[in-house]
This record gives structure tokens, C-alpha cells and sequence, in this order.
């Protein structure tokens, strides 16, 4: 049982700036959840308050039912693993993972055995004696992570731990960590990056935050597909979505938008009739455009860049109507130029629209 | 050996009481408030209690020390400014009256302010010029490690070394002091320098140029080595030579490691007050406020009175400094 | 190339020799008070220790055996033979019986004196003084010789300073008065430190505005208060107001604005997620402080510790105003400035007093200046 309710918590630090507003979250046993979002988003500031390292201003937060605004770290159940790994320099392996069982004053045979069975599990058995500037960086990940199981705790947290390792081992971290989610289903774990891509491989659902607020909630598909407004949607998904400007010209069961200026679109899209004439947003991500081969297309425009990826291209289009240029990623090399003139076109299912203030017009 | 038993003896009670200290308040702390294995809301009361009262135990020997050591002594030594000799009877300003009229008050401060010139400027020079150099040849090491030496050595130790230097010998004896012996060596006139008024001044401050020479020399050469090599690499391809690369591209980037080696150099030689004792004890023109201090606590039984003046006078030298460090920290802090 | 190649390098010719003039200029104090301290005390105060390696000629004088030991010699004379050099090193050139002439006869020559008296010395130091009339007086006659001696080192003069002149019970002293002043002040400030970095309590900023501040307090301000409060402390519990205590918490309190500036700016500077980390593991902040901080703050504790180290070891003003003038209680500085006024000529002893004072923190700053260089540096770069 460890389930976590955030209820309308906040937090404000002593010159009176609030950097989270009403943040409401249930979280419940055995749930991977990411929280996501760019730098100066609150992100680690939630999960230090969910820890006990940063006092909670206002709400409350449960674990298993009970209130813990007040308990310190350690009684928590949690356990945490930092962004620079925080191993304690002067001890060995085994002193680092044994430090909290010591703390708490449990026998050495006790102590011992969780030691060994946990370096058993992550694979550092023989680098029990050395110190941690001995090891590599994934070692140094690995004994992080082993000095948070045998505390067996209720929730992990994870403090952007992959940002220090490179790109290679941060592939293979990532796939241990899923790894060790699946060998302890019970156990609930919160992770933090900003990275989207572990976002999107590691949760059972993402947390998107902005400026301490909760942007959407979901599965990572769900924030995919089907984005709750504007910043979620440009968030989400390399290339970004693009957005383009739109006018609502006819309201109901499907909605008929101008965009650009260059074409008019219908989209299977629920709209009242008070949002006619309205300006709306359109938003098409990049990977879902085409080049229109039957003379239908959704924007026209002049090729500025080309990027050639080789298993993909990317064209960056200068529209009329639209100020920021409009990306489309298309698969393998095409032998497009500068100077091209390109017409796009998209199936409408994966068409987005989002009104004046951002918000997605399908139901959320 | 019975001295040496019953010294080592008293020295472990003495460390020992103090870790004591800190061991036994804070189990104490502990034991009072325990914060384990109670119900959630008394644990959260006790720690919220632990976590008020033990910064203070941490603390609080340290501000104790602080308070009765410095700050106290501070505002006591205004109070006795304008107490009497024993420092019971107040007499208004007459210290201070005193003080201003007093020549070798006048002697003491002009003396003062000459060290205070040439004393941190001559270090500070040498220091630089020293870090530049010995960066550049290969057993700089050895000769940055021998010109720090000094810095080990004590005031009085090195006030004996530079006396014999000084010696001087009457008549026709041979020297054995090394300045008197260069002197007659190139045909001079031997002196007994340090009873030359004025000039002895200088004698007395080559001694602590001696010992601040080396500080200011390893704080400068890791200043040196922390600019950033792109910067001297572009002043090369820009054309400079070595002289303009010194003084226009490497100093202007050290100069708040120079301020820094400057004002520390400054408040040391305040207090000067070792060096003026063993060589001349003030006379033949010599006297520095701090050996004039000195002298008040304790010339016929002591005069509290003049002594706090004087002392007050060294303090209001050290001021700016002061607030010039505090002003700086406290910018650093807010930069967190 | 050519040009700007040899320009350098003739530079660098510069560079060396510029740095190995300043090396020797600051060496050779110390060296000379070193050489002289192992000197003869006689050859000592004759010539200068840069000529202790070379056969120094020294104007000597000496008396003859005393008038009891004369012989009547065969050729009707009365003599008095014997040897005036203490050494057998040495050599004899000239020699004279007048204190006004004193090298007034080569050596080896029967000298003819005045009343009929001969005086021959010979190179060795024999000497024969013969008189037509029996020798009288009480003390034996003066012989006014030159002597090539050659050069002596002894440790005699360290013998002596280290008994009869008392250095050897300073130096006990000098070591009870230092190493409890350096361990408590770092043990105070360090906890201080931690406080001051890491730990939240109201007052915090204005704490280390205040250390900052007495950083340069001098310490002229706090003599004579706390001389005062000391007698008072004293007269109340009855005791002396001068000991070892007095002068510990003395040094402590003059000592501990440095030492929590630079614990603090240290310990500051650890990672913060290591103290994070030992708080999620259940660790109080007395268990942060003894098992995560101090193991690694231990290059900032041992800079302090050579500074406060040697600061005490060196200080004499704090000892001469809260220590006794007694054999007890006299540290090496003290009594290095007692010898300075009262044995103030006698150089063999001076140096030999002066040399032992500085050996200790000279060890201590060559085996650990790594140390200290990086204390500095902490205390001083921002």
C-alpha cells in the first residue's frame, strides 16, 4: 500500500514568491510516474516537497492515508535518488548502502544481508570495497539506486538521474530502470527529467508542468494524441507540433476553419456555435504532414531549410500567413531544395484545434 | 618529565571537555525528544523542537566565545576611554585631550601611517613579481617555497634573525652583522642601524616585508594561474609583448586578489607590535600604537584609560576594512 | 624566429637569475642565524658566521701558570713553562706581553722584555717566560697572542640555552598553551560552520555578518577587558588569574572568527544533495555533522589547524598579557624576548634560543605546506 494524494498543495518561499499553485495529484501503488516539464517548472521542487527536503506551504500530502506534511524524510518511506547520485565520497560501496540501515540502528547480520542481496540485484557485488571515485558512472547510478532499495521504501523518487551520464549509457540506464520497476511492481516510484523521450519510455503516466502549475495528467499517448492545450501539445513530440493561425467559419458536429488564409479545412471536431468567427490556433505536428499529391493540401508555402537526417528529412517552410516557419518531417532522403515550392496535406483525424487561449477544442 | 606528564595530562581534559560537550548536549537533545518510533504527530512536534534547539547548540559555545572575547571587550574598551588610570573614575575626554596632545601619540601614528604605506605596497609588489617570475622557470616551486618560509617563523624569532643582521661592532672589531660587513666591505662608514632616527623605521619594516612577502606571493600566483590562458593567448596574437601582457592584460584581471592581499597586509601591520618590542621597544623614533598600547597596560602598574584610547585609534583604522568585508559578503549571500 | 627565440631565452636568463638573487636575499637570514647558532662562542663574536668555514685569525690573551709552578731553571734563571692555546687545532703567529703591543713578536722568537725578562712562544702554544728573578704576584703574567684558528662547530650553545637558560621547559610549555588552543577552536568552529551552512535558524545572516566583521577586530581592543575580567574571575574563585585555561579560550576567541570563515566557506561548498541524501537515509544533523562533514571537511580543518597552529606557537603578545612570567608558564616566544634584553650580546645565545623557538614551525610548514598554501587560498580568492 503506499498511495499518494496531493491535495491543493503549494509552496512559497520566504520573499513571498508561490512557485506552485494548487497542485492536486492522486498517485496510486505501483504507478511509474513521470513529471516533466522545462527547467524552472517546479518539477523538482514537487518531488523535494513530496520528500520532506522542502517544507510544504499550503495543502496537504498523504502517504497511505495519513497526512505527512510534517514528518521528516527519513520516516516518510521514501527514498530518493539524486541527480549527482550524492554517494557519500569517504565511504565504501557497502558503507554508502549500509548508512541508512546503521542509522536506524538495525543489526549487522540484517544490514549485511539487504547489502548484499540488493548489490546482488544491480550487479555490484565485487565493487563492494571500493570507494565511489572508483567506479564508472553507471556503477555510481547503480549504487544510488542500490543505497534506495534496501531501505525498502514505499516510493522511490528519482531527481533527474540520467543527466550526468552520456548518451549511450543513458539508453542503457534507462532500460535498467524499467527493469527494476517491473522486478518490484508494489513499489511506486516518481521521476523527474526534462527530457521527453525518457518521459515517454519510462512512465505509466506523465505529470506536465509549467510554471508551477499540473498542465496535463496521462498516459504518454494520451499527451501525445491528444494534448489538453497548446503547451502540452508543443511540449510533447521532436520536431513540435506546428501551430498555425486559424478562423472557426462554421460551428457543429465538425468544424470548418480557415487556415492561414491559404485553405479551408474541415475537422471532425465538436464545436458550439458561439465560436464562430472565433480565431482558433491549428496544430499539426510535423511527422503527420505529407506532401499533397492530389493537389489537396492543408499549407503552402516556399522551402527555407532542408535537413537531411537520412532515415528521415526535415523541411522548414516559409507560409504565407503564418510568422513562424512550419516544419515537416517525411521519411528517408528526398531530394528536396531550397527554393522549392511544397504543398502539405494531413488526414484530419490527426488535426488539432486549439482556441485563442490555447485550450484543445476536443474533449480532454 | 613531571612537567611534561602533568602538561600532556591537562591538555586531554582540556579537548577532551570540549568534545564532551558537544557529544553529551546533543544526545541529550535526542533523548529529550525523541523522533523515533512514536506516533506521527508527537514525532513531528519533537523534531519540529530539535530542529529549533540544535543549531544553537551548535553554535552557541562558538558565540559565547565570540561575545566575551571580542564583542564585549570592544564596548568595555570605549567605557574605559573615558575612565581614570585604573578605569574606575570617569574623567570625560581627557584621554582623548591627552591623546591629541601627546607628541609620541604623534610619533606613533606618523610611524604608523609610514608602515602602513610601505609595508603592504612593497609585499604586494615583491609578491607579484616573485609569482610571475618563479610561474615561468622550472624550480619556481622550491623558490616560491623558500621565500614563503618566513611566514612560519615568529615575529620575535624573526625580530632576533634581523638584529644580528644589524649588529653592529665599535672601533675597529669585525663586524659580524652582514649589513655593517657589506657596508665596510665596499668602503662605508659601519652604522648601528637600528639607532638611526627615521631610517630605522625602514630597517624594522624590511622585517615584516621578510615574513608578508611569501603570503602575498602564493595568493597572487594562484590568482596568476587562474586567468584564463585564452586571454594571454589573444594578447599575443593582438600583438602585446610580455610587459603589456603584465600590465594590461594580467593585472587588471587580478586586481581584486591584489585588494584582498592589500587590505589583509594592512590590518596585520596595525597590530604590528612584536617587531617594534624586540627591536627598539619605541625608542629612537620607532614607536607604533600598538607597542604605545602595550606600554599603557602596563607602565607603572598600567593606565587603562590612555591604553583603551589608544587602542580605540587602531580599531577606527581597521573600520573601513570592516565594512568593506561586510558589504562584500553580504552581496555573496544574497547572490544565493 | 631566430630573433624572437634568442631574445626569449636571454629573458629567461634574467628570470633565473632575478629569482635566485630574491631566493637568496630571503634565505640567507635564516641560514645565517642557523650557521652562527652551531658556531665556537668564541668564534662567534669575533667574525661573521659567512667566515665560519675559513681559518679565522682571532686576537687572544691568556695567562701564564701561576708563580708557584716557576722552576730555577740550570742557566741560573727562573722559569715558567706551559701552554697557552685550549685547542690543539690552532696555531700561534704572533705574540707580545703588552697589552698595547700585542703582536709585537713573530712566533718562535725569544722575545726580550723589559728587566731582563725573555717570553718565547712557539706555533703549538709552549711557552717559556724566564726572569732573572724569582716570579712573584698572585696571578700569572698575561701573554697577548694571534692565532690562526681553524673553524669549530659545536652544539654547546644548544646544550646550554636548553638547560641553564630554561628553553627546554618552554618548550613543554610553548606545546601545552599550543595544541589545546588549535584543537578547541577548530572543534567550536566547525560545528559553528555547519551551523552558519547548513542549517536553518533566525539570526543566521547576521551571525556571519558579525564573524565577518570581527575577522579584523584587533586584538589590542580586547587586552585590557578582558585583563580586567581575568583578575576579577581570578580574585573570585581565589586562584591566579594567569594558566593554561586563561590562554586556551583565549587564543579560541581570537582564533574562531578565521576558523568559522573558513570552515564555513568550506563546508558551504559541499554538495548539498550529499546532505540531502544522509537526511532522506535518517541521519540528524549531529550524525550529518560527525559522519558526512568532518571526514570531509578534513582539508579545511587541517589548513585551519596549521594556521591557528602556528599563529599560537608564535604569538607573544596574548602570552605576555594572560600568562605568568614564571618557569612555569614562559613560552619559547616569551622567553626568546626575555634572553633579548637580558643576555642581549652574547649571539650564541640568541641564535641558538632563536633557532629552537623556529624549528618547530619551520617542520610544520615544510611537511605541510600543501596545506596551508590551500587555506590561504580558501581564506583569501573569491
Amino acid at each position: 500500500m503506499a498511495d499518494l494524494k496531493l491535495t491543493n498543495v503549494s509552496k512559497r518561499y520566504s520573499n513571498n514568491v508561490e512557485v506552485m499553485r494548487d497542485i492536486n495529484l492522486d498517485i496510486k501503488q505501483g504507478e511509474f510516474i513521470v513529471f516533466v516539464g522545462p527547467s524552472g517548472c517546479g518539477k523538482s521542487t514537487l518531488l523535494r516537497m513530496i520528500s520532506g527536503l522542502e517544507d510544504i506551504s499550503g495543502g496537504t500530502l498523504e502517504i497511505d492515508g495519513e497526512v505527512v506534511n510534517d514528518i521528516p524524510p527519513a520516516l516518510r518511506g521514501i527514498a530518493m535518488v539524486f541527480q549527482s547520485y550524492a554517494l557519500y565520497p569517504h565511504m565504501t560501496v557497502y558503507d554508502n548502502m549500509a548508512f541508512s540501515l546503521r542509522i536506524a540502528k538495525l543489526d549487522q547480520e540484517t544490514i549485511d544481508h539487504y547489502v548484499r542481496k540488493a548489490a546482488d540485484m544491480l550487479q555490484l557485488t565485487e565493487y563492494l570495497d571500493r570507494l565511489p571515485k572508483a567506479l564508472s558512472g553507471g556503477q555510481r547510478q547503480r549504487v544510488a539506486i542500490g543505497r534506495a532499495i534496501v531501505r525498502k521504501p514505499k516510493v522511490f523518487l528519482f531527481d533527474e538521474p540520467l543527466s550526468n551520464l552520456d548518451a549511450a549509457l543513458r539508453v542503457a540506464t534507462r532500460m535498467e530502470i524499467a527493469n527494476l520497476k517491473e522486478s518490484m511492481p508494489d513499489s511506486t516510484m516518481i521521476y523527474v527529467t526534462h527530457d521527453q523521450v525518457e518521459a515517454m519510455t519510462l512512465a505509466d503516466r506523465i505529470v506536465l508542468l509549467s510554471a508551477g502549475n499540473i498542465e496535463q495528467v496521462g498516459t504518454p499517448l494520451e499527451l501525445y494524441s491528444l494534448p489538453r492545450n497548446v503547451f502540452v501539445a508543443q511540449f510533447i513530440g521532436s520536431p513540435a507540433m506546428n501551430i498555425l493561425p486559424a478562423t472557426i467559419y462554421a460551428c457543429g458536429e465538425t468544424t470548418k476553419v480557415n487556415v492561414a488564409g491559404q485553405t479551408n479545412i474541415t475537422l471532425p471536431i465538436k464545436t458550439d456555435a458561439g465560436e464562430k468567427n472565433k480565431t482558433a490556433q491549428f496544430g499539426i505536428r510535423p511527422e503527420d504532414l505529407q506532401v499533397s499529391e492530389n493537389g489537396d493540401y492543408v499549407i503552402s508555402g516556399n522551402i527555407e531549410f532542408v535537413e537531411s537526417l537520412g532515415e528521415s528529412t526535415l523541411l522548414y517552410i516559409k507560409a504565407d500567413g503564418c510568422s513562424d516557419l512550419v516544419t515537416c518531417k517525411l521519411q528517408g532522403i528526398l531530394k528536396f531544395k531550397k527554393g522549392d515550392d511544397v504543398k502539405l496535406s494531413a488526414s484530419p483525424e490527426k488535426m488539432h484545434l486549439f482556441d485563442a487561449n490555447g485550450m484543445n477544442y476536443r474533449e480532454v | 618529565m613531571e612537567q611534561l606528564v602533568s602538561a600532556l595530562l591537562i591538555m586531554i581534559i582540556g579537548v577532551l571537555a570540549c568534545a564532551a560537550y558537544f557529544y553529551a548536549s546533543n544526545w541529550l537533545l535526542d533523548v529529550l525528544f525523541p523522533s523515533k518510533n512514536k506516533p506521527a504527530d508527537i514525532v513531528a512536534k519533537n523534531i519540529h523542537i530539535t530542529n529549533t534547539v540544535r543549531p544553537w547548540l551548535f553554535i552557541g559555545p562558538a558565540l559565547i566565545a565570540l561575545t566575551f572575547y571580542l564583542i564585549y571587550p570592544v564596548i568595555e574598551s570605549i567605557r574605559l576611554s573615558f575612565l581614570g588610570r585604573a578605569g574606575e573614575e570617569f574623567v570625560g575626554f581627557d584621554n582623548y585631550a591627552w591623546l591629541f596632545s601627546s607628541d609620541t601619540f604623534y610619533q606613533s601614528f606618523k610611524n604608523n601611517m609610514l608602515w602602513l604605506i610601505v609595508v603592504p605596497t612593497a609585499s604586494t609588489f615583491f609578491g607579484l613579481i616573485i609569482a610571475t617570475m618563479t610561474d615561468k622557470i622550472w624550480w619556481g616551486n622550491i623558490a616560491k617555497s623558500l621565500i614563503f618560509m618566513p611566514m612560519a617563523i615568529s615575529f620575535i624569532g624573526a625580530s632576533v634573525i634581523w638584529k644580528f643582521i644589524y649588529d653592529f661592532r665599535s672601533g675597529d672589531d669585525a663586524q659580524i652583522g652582514l649589513l655593517n660587513a657589506i657596508v665596510v666591505f665596499f668602503g662605508g662608514e659601519p652604522q648601528a642601524w637600528i639607532t638611526v632616527p627615521f631610517w630605522n623605521n625602514l630597517f624594522l619594516m624590511i622585517i615584516l616585508i621578510w615574513i608578508q612577502t611569501g603570503f602575498a606571493m602564493v595568493i597572487l600566483s594562484a590568482a596568476l594561474r587562474g586567468i584564463p590562458s585564452e586571454t594571454i593567448e589573444a594578447a599575443v596574437l593582438d600583438g602585446a609583448n610580455s610587459i603589456q601582457i603584465f600590465f594590461k592584460i594580467m593585472v587588471p584581471q587580478i586586481w581584486g586578489t591584489i585588494a584582498v592581499v592589500w587590505t589583509t597586509i594592512t590590518i596585520l601591520v596595525l597590530k604590528v607590535f612584536d617587531i617594534v618590542l624586540a627591536m627598539t621597544n619605541g625608542q629612537w623614533g620607532t614607536q607604533v600604537l600598538a607597542n604605545e598600547m602595550f606600554d599603557w597596560m602596563f607602565r607603572g602598574g598600567g593606565d587603562f584609560g590612555r591604553g583603551a584610547v589608544v587602542a580605540i585609534v587602531i580599531m577606527v583604522l581597521v573600520i573601513p576594512i570592516m565594512v568593506w568585508n561586510i558589504k562584500d559578503v553580504n552581496k555573496e549571500m544574497e547572490g544565493r | 624566429m631566430m630573433a624572437v627565440s634568442s631574445s626569449r631565452s636571454s629573458l629567461m636568463w634574467v628570470v633565473h637569475i632575478t629569482v635566485f638573487i630574491l631566493v637568496v636575499m630571503w634565505t640567507v637570514p635564516t641560514a645565517g642565524l642557523f650557521i652562527s647558532s652551531i658556531r665556537d662562542k668564541d668564534q662567534l663574536s669575533v667574525s661573521g658566521w659567512w667566515t665560519a668555514l675559513s681559518v679565522s685569525e682571532q686576537r687572544l690573551v691568556a695567562r701564564s701558570e701561576h708563580p708557584d709552578k716557576q722552576v730555577f731553571s740550570s742557566d741560573g734563571r727562573y722559569e715558567i713553562r706551559g701552554n697557552i692555546l685550549e685547542h690543539q687545532d690552532s696555531s700561534i703567529t704572533k705574540f707580545g706581553s703588552s697589552s698595547l703591543r700585542p703582536d709585537e713578536f713573530d712566533v718562535g722568537v725569544v722575545a726580550q722584555l723589559k728587566g731582563g725578562k725573555t717570553l718565547q712562544v712557539l706555533e703549538n702554544g709552549d711557552y717559556i717566560y724566564s726572569s732573572p728573578e724569582q716570579w712573584k704576584g698572585k696571578r700569572g703574567k698575561r701573554i697577548f697572542y694571534t692565532a690562526n684558528i681553524p673553524p669549530r662547530f659545536t652544539l654547546d650553545n644548544y646544550r646550554e640555552v636548553l638547560t641553564s637558560e630554561g628553553l627546554a621547559k618552554s618548550f613543554i610549555n610553548s606545546l601545552a598553551v599550543t595544541i589545546p588552543a588549535t584543537i578547541i577552536p577548530i572543534l567550536m568552529a566547525a560545528f559553528a560552520a555547519y551551523a552558519l551552512a547548513w542549517m536553518k535558524f533566525p539570526g543566521r545572516a547576521l551571525i556571519i555578518a558579525a564573524v565577518v566583521g570581527l575577522l579584523v577586530v584587533p586584538l589590542q581592543m580586547s587586552l585590557i577587558p578582558l585583563l580586567k575580567t581575568y583578575n576579577l574571575i581570578g580574585e573570585f574563585f581565589g586562584v591566579g588569574s594567569k594558566g593554561y585555561i586563561g590562554i586556551w579560550l583565549a587564543h579560541t576567541g581570537f582564533g574562531l572568527p578565521l576558523a568559522i570563515y573558513l570552515l564555513r566557506n568550506y563546508i558551504a561548498g559541499l554538495p548539498g544533495e550529499i546532505i540531502e541524501s544522509a537526511r532522506v537515509d535518517g541521519a540528524n544533523d549531529f550524525e550529518i555533522f560527525s559522519k558526512i562533514i568532518l571526514p570531509l571537511s578534513f582539508p579545511a580543518l587541517a589548513s585551519f589547524a596549521i594556521f591557528q597552529f602556528l599563529w599560537v606557537w608564535n604569538d607573544l603578545l596574548i602570552a605576555m598579557v594572560f600568562l605568568g612570567n614564571n618557569e612555569e608558564q614562559l613560552v619559547l616566544t616569551g622567553r626568546l624576548r626575555e634572553l633579548l634584553g637580558s643576555r642581549g650580546g652574547n649571539w650564541e645565545i640568541l641564535t641558538a634560543s632563536a633557532f629552537v623557538t623556529i624549528i618547530i614551525p619551520l617542520c610544520v610548514f615544510f611537511g605541510l605546506q600543501r596545506y596551508l598554501v590551500r587555506g590561504l587560498l580558501s581564506g583569501s580568492v573569491k
